[in-house]
């Protein structure tokens, strides 16, 4: 469907790319926050809203049959994308926070008692925190953490000692969205599952930049929001494993995840309804379709080897011209970090993702960011969401850039050169 | 001076900034020449938290009027702080209050007061706006 032969070409599927910022060519850098959107889910989007614009899995009229076709067809899309059994595995959300807070929700309701565990990674998110948290509250029980190590990557001696009877699930980053490293969440998933745990992977970032099959990984589940990858902004997923899923109560109750009602009782409709109450974000959700559609285009043929050779080339680059800045630490370069070190296969666990996290001494982060800004240059700092691996680094904030397979090493090149001029002005 | 007046004299400083950068190299020097609080009055109760930067706010009353101490961890947020003082500063409580700083918009920088920026601005404006009103009798 797409024949895109180069970086360029790539970017010309994407029309915020193009725009100035202060009288600027944008270099936007903050893709672990959100993606651009390509014309492809531009146009998908405008289709419903001026055709297929009705409420879906309700209506005998063609509106709505078209509506949900596109709903289902991208719920379809999905599994195939992840390589999940059926269509019963596939729960649209509106995100990866969405996702998780309903596992922890339901899940917990019916597994998680007194005196329990769960088990999550040192580099989660807040939404990989907090749900568990609340879980825990109601629950009376408490988390275990998996601690990370120095260069980024996690104590897996350290998490062997975690499992034990008490632990109900274990909840990790695929990617954490500071330290751009690949977690070996297979491994984590064997040694759970040799003790009956379930595990649940958040993939806001790992579904990004890596090649997830949910079988193959033998998660229980995964979760991850569609703006990330391309589409449009309330689109998320959840993939269970459907025995699980059976088990879990419903997380909301509503429209659309009923059977039948009565005031005295309800029963819930099928899989993957019962855990889709009211009205869904159906064109962003529709949205899904285009955008891996999209994404997967990238993954094959020539143009994922010019992609590979392009991140390869900013990632060497970036982590060679950020510590030559003099008082730059950079978190989490894993192998990197040490001399001479064994590269990772491209992908698999352990491997850098073109994403960086620094400080630079005597420059606060914010003070950064806005002065790139001002250059066209975007970037996150501050917390990240993700307070507790601050605390670990010692730091209340840092700096990230973040990139996806329509940036350029130029791009990069322009990063570093804006960030010097930031510097000199801040020193 | 008047709240006002002092304002008319940062926005007509401002004019002359015809590039960004030079507008901001300017703020930073405002942000550097901010004598930095004792870290003994950077108090719980001073800190105005922000998810990007934290700031500290001290005030202290004199004849009826007020005298602001304030620092930030970012310096670009020191520098526009460093601004607010020099507008309040000698204040008396009422002027304070029936004075809505006005001249960050007009010298380019409201961006740094939209709420989603969470570099404790916005909430130390109404720090001082609380500050005034208690001392307004």
């Amino acid at each position: 469907m797409y024949s895109m032969n180069s970086i360029d070409e790539i970017r010309g599927q994407f029309p915020a790319l193009g725009q100035k910022v202060w009288g600027k060519p944008l270099v936007y850098l903050d893709n672990g926050a959100t993606s651009q959107k390509p014309q492809c889910v531009i146009d998908l989007v405008d289709k419903m809203h001026c055709g297929a614009n009705a409420n879906v899995h309700r209506a005998m009229h063609k509106l709505s049959d078209d509506a949900t076709a596109l709903y289902e067809g991208a719920r379809e899309k999905v599994r195939q994308f992840i390589n999940a059994p059926a269509r019963e595995n596939i729960i649209f959300t509106s995100g990866t926070t969405a996702s998780i807070n309903l596992v922890a929700s339901s899940f917990c309701r019916r597994f998680l008692g007194e005196g329990d565990e769960i088990i999550v990674s040192g580099d989660s998110h807040h939404s990989n925190i907090v749900p568990w948290q609340m879980a825990c509250e109601a629950a009376g029980a408490s988390i275990k953490v998996i601690p990370v190590l120095e260069n980024g990557m996690w104590d897996m001696e350290a998490f062997r000692g975690l499992v034990g009877n008490k632990v109900k699930i274990v909840a990790v980053e695929h990617i954490s969205n500071v330290l751009g490293i690949v977690n070996p969440v297979k491994e984590v998933i064997e040694v759970a599952h040799a003790h009956g745990i379930p595990v649940l992977v958040d993939g806001a970032q790992g579904i990004v930049h890596c090649k997830v099959d949910v079988q193959e990984m033998d998660c229980d589940f995964y979760a991850f929001s569609g703006h990330k990858i391309y589409a449009a902004t309330g689109s998320g997923v959840l993939y269970g494993r459907q025995e699980l899923l059976e088990k879990m109560p419903p997380y909301m109750g509503g429209g659309d995840m009923v059977d039948t009602v009565t005031f005295g009782k309800t029963t819930y409709a099928p899989l993957p309804l019962k855990f889709e109450a009211g009205t869904p974000n159906f064109i962003a959700q529709a949205s899904l379709a285009p955008a891996l559609e999209f994404a997967q285009s990238l993954r094959e043929g020539e143009i994922a080897r010019v992609i590979e050779a392009e991140e390869r080339k900013i990632i060497a680059y970036l982590k060679e011209e950020l510590q030559k800045i003099e008082g730059c630490t950079v978190y989490g370069l894993g192998w990197m970090q040490q001399e001479g070190a064994q590269e990772p296969v491209w992908g698999a666990p352990g491997s850098k993702i073109p994403l960086f996290s620094f400080n630079i001494e005597g420059c606060f982060p914010s003070d950064l960011a806005q002065l790139l800004d001002k250059m066209g240059v975007a970037v996150r700092t501050g917390l990240m969401c993700c307070e507790p691996l601050m605390t670990r680094f010692g730091v209340t904030s840092m700096v990230r850039v973040s990139f996806l397979p329509y940036n350029t090493f130029a791009e990069a090149e322009h990063f570093i050169t804006s960030l010097h001029r930031a510097v000199r002005m801040l020193r | 001076m008047t709240i006002k007046e002092i304002e008319r004299e940062i926005v007509d400083e401002f004019a002359i900034f015809t590039d960004w950068m030079d507008k901001y190299e300017y703020i930073i020097e405002l942000g550097k020449g901010v004598p930095a609080i004792a870290e003994n009055e950077k108090t719980e109760d001073n800190l105005i938290k922000g998810c990007q930067s934290r700031v500290w706010l001290s005030c202290r009353v004199e004849d009826g009027k007020l005298y602001f101490a304030a620092d930030s961890d970012a310096i670009i947020t020191k520098g526009i702080i460093s601004l607010l003082i020099r507008v309040y500063n000698g204040q008396a409580p009422a002027d304070i209050l029936a004075n809505e700083p006005e001249f960050i918009g007009e010298i380019g920088l409201q961006e740094n007061l939209s709420p989603t920026r969470a570099n404790g601005l916005v909430s130390m404006i109404k720090q001082i706006r609380i500050y005034a009103m208690a001392y307004n009798k």
